[in-house]
């Protein structure tokens, strides 16, 4: 059976829809079905998704500006591997994500409603923040061989973490 | 316990038991995992990669597992091993093809991987033989649950779990079930699921997950969303209206099959099986094809001189590096489907 539409290639997508007690049937070519919308050549991982509407929302300069202070990572960066640096990143680009991740989970999924760690408080966030800024600046201060700094760093780490 | 001893046999979930086995090839619930105070991993410096493996390694070897299990590291892992675990599903092949620190914990029966440092610091999984959702969330739930007792995780307040790509954050729940769907194919009917699924924001993929083709039929459903529903809302959607549906629509594409087709059925069945028991090369994708119409002829009854279970096990065991672990040997792809077919031949002939 050749195409409805273009009549050239052979249908391969056949499809019946009954609208109003009327049965309708279409068969189409694949590059046609795709054109008229009916199927998608492959499935789009959603990650490129998230890419495409990233770089449309990082127009704003703002946001191409952004960058988080415990991590070191812009929004630039974010925008083109489409991973996050350190989890306060999802505050300080709460802006731009927010509208992205209601697209990529679904409408209304702006809220956690799943299962919570056991024995979590709100200290546990604020010292987690901490952790990742003090871990930065260890490094900074092995890298330019300041190890008096480290130490006290690295002291402080430990104090946190027990 | 070595990878080499895993490639004698296939994994418990292709044992080819458990509900709607018959379709369902395998089910899979993975748990996305940061440990908080830490940066994500491509944050991470080479030092910090190393502290998590050892932290996690350390925390998962005083956990009472389910099972005892045996930790690889893959970074010092030789590239056939990994491609092994890769085959077997214990790991992704990201993790396979990754750079620096990482591991993995797998439970002996391989019902259960603990992936350390792949896209998250840990990526749990567990697997099971055909439909089992509620039994692998309550293995993988407990793990979970053991693990956040002695050491924090990543959690936020609205956003729940955090994840280093934002498409995992929320549960970091990815359920997976792998089906056969010969009828599905054969009839025209797929393209039908697929976009029903995607309507329902679920992603079907290949045999081996993300960016592959699905080969001899098998094909992997899993959900995107994972954020804004319980873990539970999202194991209840597959368990009781995705997965029942396609199985319900391929069994009817096997009766109008079996109805309207029968002779160039059994004739699709039947050159699977003289094929398999007789040629002298073939090729992976040959070879899953031929074995996914002999997988459907035995569940139809056409064929009932090679059990079910064989032909799971054939599909694993046929891949290139559990091929090459069995030979003891590097094979090139031409020296790999003449071993191929003897070896299927001989698994095929002596299981009368």
């Amino acid at each position: 059976m050749l195409c409805q539409r273009c009549k050239k290639n052979q249908a391969t997508v056949h499809l019946t829809d009954i609208v109003k007690n009327e049965k309708y049937e279409k068969h189409l070519c694949d590059q046609c079905a795709q054109e008229e919308n009916i199927t998608i050549k492959s499935h789009t991982p959603i990650n490129e998704l998230l890419a495409s509407f990233v770089l449309q929302q990082s127009d704003a300069q703002e946001l191409a500006d952004l960058k988080c202070e415990q991590c070191g990572t812009t929004f630039v960066e974010f925008r083109n591997n489409g991973l996050l640096g350190c989890p306060n990143d999802y505050d300080v680009f709460e802006e731009a994500l927010a509208p992205l991740l209601e697209r990529a989970h679904g409408e209304g999924a702006s809220h956690h409603v799943g299962k919570v760690p056991h024995g979590r408080t709100g200290e546990t966030e604020k010292q987690q923040r901490e952790l990742v800024r003090l871990r930065r600046q260890l490094n900074e201060a092995v890298e330019h061989e300041n190890y008096e700094k480290a130490a006290e760093v690295r002291d402080q780490i430990k104090a946190l973490e027990d | 316990m070595s990878i080499d001893d895993l490639t004698k046999r296939a994994g418990e979930w292709l044992s080819g038991t458990g509900p709607m086995a018959d379709i369902v090839i395998s089910s899979r619930i993975r748990l996305a995992r940061n440990v908080s105070g830490y940066p994500f991993l491509s944050k991470a410096t080479d030092d910090q990669r190393a502290e998590l493996q050892q932290t996690l390694r350390d925390h998962i070897d005083r956990l009472e597992l389910p099972d005892t299990t045996f930790y690889v590291d893959i970074d010092d892992a030789g590239e056939l091993d990994r491609r092994v675990l890769v085959e077997r599903h214990l790991i992704s092949r990201q993790h396979a093809e990754g750079e620096g620190s990482r591991g993995v914990a797998i439970g002996r029966g391989e019902t259960f991987a603990l992936m350390v440092n792949e896209e998250d610091h840990l990526r749990m999984q567990a697997l099971r033989s055909g439909l089992q959702l509620d039994e692998l969330w309550v293995e993988i739930g407990r793990i979970d649950d053991m693990l956040a007792a002695r050491l924090d995780y990543a959690f936020h307040k609205r956003y729940g779990y955090l994840t280093a790509c934002p498409t995992n954050i929320g549960t970091g729940i990815r359920v997976s079930v792998m089906l056969h769907l010969p009828g599905l194919r054969m009839t025209g009917e797929m393209e039908r699921v697929v976009r029903a699924a995607r309507d329902m924001r679920l992603a079907v993929r290949g045999l081996y997950g993300e960016g592959t083709e699905a080969t001899g039929d098998f094909y992997q459903v899993s959900n995107q969303t994972t954020l804004g529903r319980t873990e539970e809302e999202i194991i209840d959607d597959f368990k009781h209206i995705v997965i029942p549906k396609i199985v319900d629509y391929e069994k009817q594409a096997r009766h109008v099959l079996v109805r309207e087709k029968a002779v160039a059925l059994d004739d699709k069945i039947w050159r699977a099986y003289g094929l398999l028991t007789t040629a002298r090369a073939l090729s992976g994708d040959e070879t899953l094809s031929l074995l996914s119409h002999l997988r459907m002829g035995i569940h139809l009854s056409r064929i009932d001189r090679v059990a079910m279970d064989t032909v799971n096990d054939l599909v694993v065991t046929t891949q290139p590096a559990h091929l090459q672990k069995i030979r003891g040997a590097a094979l090139s792809g031409e020296e790999r489907s003449a071993a191929r077919a003897e070896f299927i031949r001989r698994r095929l002939t002596s299981d009368n």
